[in-house]
């Protein structure tokens, strides 16, 4: 809308243009997490509507929109979050060929299938370092010491934690600066070993500094892990994720929708709706 | 960017009405200065007296049961039983441990229904959980008296005097207090650690144990403990039940001997060396009392220091 969005727009076109023309064949790769024409109501309130795309097994797929357009609410819908809070998800959620929310699903299992990091580092402040990165393997039931030391030493060391905290595992987790609990809370939700990492918005609580460390770990992790990225930032989107899957609200009656769906630099060059092109280049905020 | 900012002259200012605003607003705040701290001299002095005639009676009591109290005390107090009047070397040892053994089991009633009561309330929001927190609200108003009289007609009136069902009674009067203040404890935990928590897949029970009860231990003993003070100097609901017993008893199933009813009976009698055991025994309580205080206090201090 302003001089300085549009500015900042036609920087991300650049960036992603330098990178080379966008691959086609992204889209053709299998599916881990497959959502099907997803709605979620809150009571009365609909949140979104008409949602479907899949999460590209071992690709990072970023959640990208204007605040209130529903991608952390459809974010929280794949690992079931919803059920605590009281939000209806109708449509289909299959990961792999499990449905999702079917009768014969267990949340406890889908859950620590599908792992989660969110907004804020939210490490529990009563466990150590050590404790809290295998929190979710006691959790399930793992009480094998050499397990949980292996798990422990391959999750911090996969979120870029473990030189730094090596010596220092029985310390309180909550000592740790706030990029490094960050990690620490990747570290943990890997450590359940899960096939799909969740991250809801993870460095928007973290400097300039955290939050491109942060960055590097993710496109590592994609290798491994499906990961699903929401995020504010463009820029971030285009550096962490080849898929990209744009929300707006509805103008007229304030629904959020998915309005695209594609490769990230296809997204950010060329959007095939003219709403995405709107977005990207700042005319909606 | 434009280094012309850097160079450019400052902006040319506000308004004419907005500065004639500002020069307004700006004479006020001058010319009320006086009178505003004038009265903010005067509210300190009120709050002061306030504080002060709040301590008076506090520091008037316990000095004075001291006074009283501490001139009664003697080994033979703490380990002989009551001898009648006249008769010297008498002491509270059943009472004592009548008040503990009373209190000690009514806490093991009641800290597990309040845990559990409190969990329901957090975990459950609607018109029952709303029902139960009502009548927990009302139930911390209610005369201890009426509780001691609820014991008796549901327990005595249909066996006989008893420890066990004085420890009913003031299970019933600790309940509404600990349910109330566990949950307080258990909603300071964040949801994004209960979220965090079924997230690695665990069940909400597991959540419950490991992150929400392990992180509110400080709050709940503290309200535990605060609910048990309260109850150690309840003597109505003891008076129908207990009853007081002159004999040193460790039987639940017969009357027992505890703090308040020796300082009840003894200190309404006319003899003058019974008085003089209500006072001691006012004093063992109230320093009971106090300890129990400062153990929640530290205990609840030391966990919440080792979770940082």
């Amino acid at each position: 809308m302003t001089d300085t969005t549009s500015a900042v727009a036609a920087r991300i076109q650049q960036e992603v243009l330098a990178q080379g023309p966008g691959s086609v064949d992204l889209l053709d790769a299998p599916a881990a997490v497959t959502l099907t024409d997803v709605a979620i109501d809150f009571g009365p309130v609909h949140a979104v509507r008409r949602v479907t795309f899949p999460l590209a097994a071992n690709r990072v797929t970023a959640l990208v929109g204007p605040s209130g357009c529903g991608k952390t609410t459809v974010l929280r819908a794949i690992n079931r979050m919803h059920d605590r809070s009281g939000g209806k998800v109708s449509g289909s959620i299959r990961l792999g060929d499990q449905e999702i929310y079917g009768r014969d699903a267990q949340p406890e299992l889908i859950r620590s299938r599908i792992g989660m990091v969110f907004q804020r580092p939210n490490p529990f402040p009563t466990m150590s370092i050590i404790d809290n990165v295998t929190s979710g393997l006691r959790f399930n039931g793992i009480r094998n010491k050499k397990v949980l030391a292996e798990a422990a030493e391959s999750a911090l060391s996969a979120a870029a934690l473990w030189e730094t905290v090596k010596d220092r595992l029985d310390q309180p987790a909550v000592r740790l600066s706030g990029g490094q609990q960050q990690r620490l809370c990747i570290a943990r939700a890997l450590a359940v070993e899960p096939e799909v990492l969740l991250m809801d918005e993870p460095c928007s609580a973290l400097d300039p500094i955290s939050t491109s460390a942060i960055e590097e770990t993710i496109v590592e992790l994609a290798s491994e892990v499906t990961i699903a990225l929401v995020t504010h930032n463009m820029f971030q989107a285009t550096r962490c994720a080849d898929l990209t899957a744009v929300f707006l609200l509805d103008d007229t009656d304030h629904i959020g929708e998915l309005v695209e769906y594609g490769a990230t630099q296809q997204i950010f060059s060329a959007p095939s709706d003219p709403r995405t092109e709107q977005y990207v280049t700042g005319q909606v905020s | 960017m434009s280094t012309d900012l850097l160079e450019a002259p400052a902006p040319s200012g506000k308004d004419p009405v907005a500065a004639e605003r500002r020069q307004l607003i700006q004479a006020a705040a001058r010319g009320t200065l006086k009178r505003r701290r004038t009265v903010a001299l005067g509210i300190r002095i009120l709050f002061g007296t306030c504080m002060i005639l709040t301590l008076v009676p506090l520091v008037a009591l316990v000095g004075y049961v001291s006074k009283r109290g501490v001139g009664a005390l003697s080994v033979a107090f703490f380990t002989h039983t009551p001898t009648p009047e006249g008769i010297p070397g008498g002491g509270i040892s059943n009472a004592i441990v009548g008040s503990l053994l009373i209190n000690g089991l009514a806490l093991v009633i009641a800290m597990p229904i309040g845990l559990l009561v409190a969990l329901f309330l957090i975990e459950r929001r609607g018109p029952v959980a709303n029902v139960i927190r009502f009548g927990a609200d009302v139930l911390t108003g209610i005369p201890s008296i009426l509780i001691g009289l609820f014991a008796y007609a549901i327990i005595v009136a249909h066996t006989h005097f008893s420890a066990y069902s004085a420890s009913v009674a003031l299970a019933v009067l600790m309940l509404p207090i600990m349910i109330r203040g566990d949950e307080e404890a258990m909603r300071t935990i964040p949801n994004e650690l209960w979220e965090a928590g079924l997230a690695l897949g665990a069940r909400q029970s597991r959540v419950v144990r490991s992150v929400v009860v392990r992180g509110a231990i400080p709050g709940l003993v503290t309200a535990n403990l605060l609910a048990l003070a309260r109850a150690v100097g309840e003597t109505a609901p003891l008076l129908f039940t207990a009853i007081g017993s002159q004999l040193f008893s460790l039987s639940f199933n017969q009357p027992m001997n505890a703090i308040p009813i020796v300082i009840y009976q003894d200190g309404t009698t006319a003899f003058k060396d019974l008085q003089s055991d209500a006072w001691g025994a006012a004093f063992v309580l109230m320093a009971g009392v106090l300890v129990l205080s400062i153990i929640g206090r530290t205990f609840a201090a030391r966990l919440t220091r080792k979770s940082r």
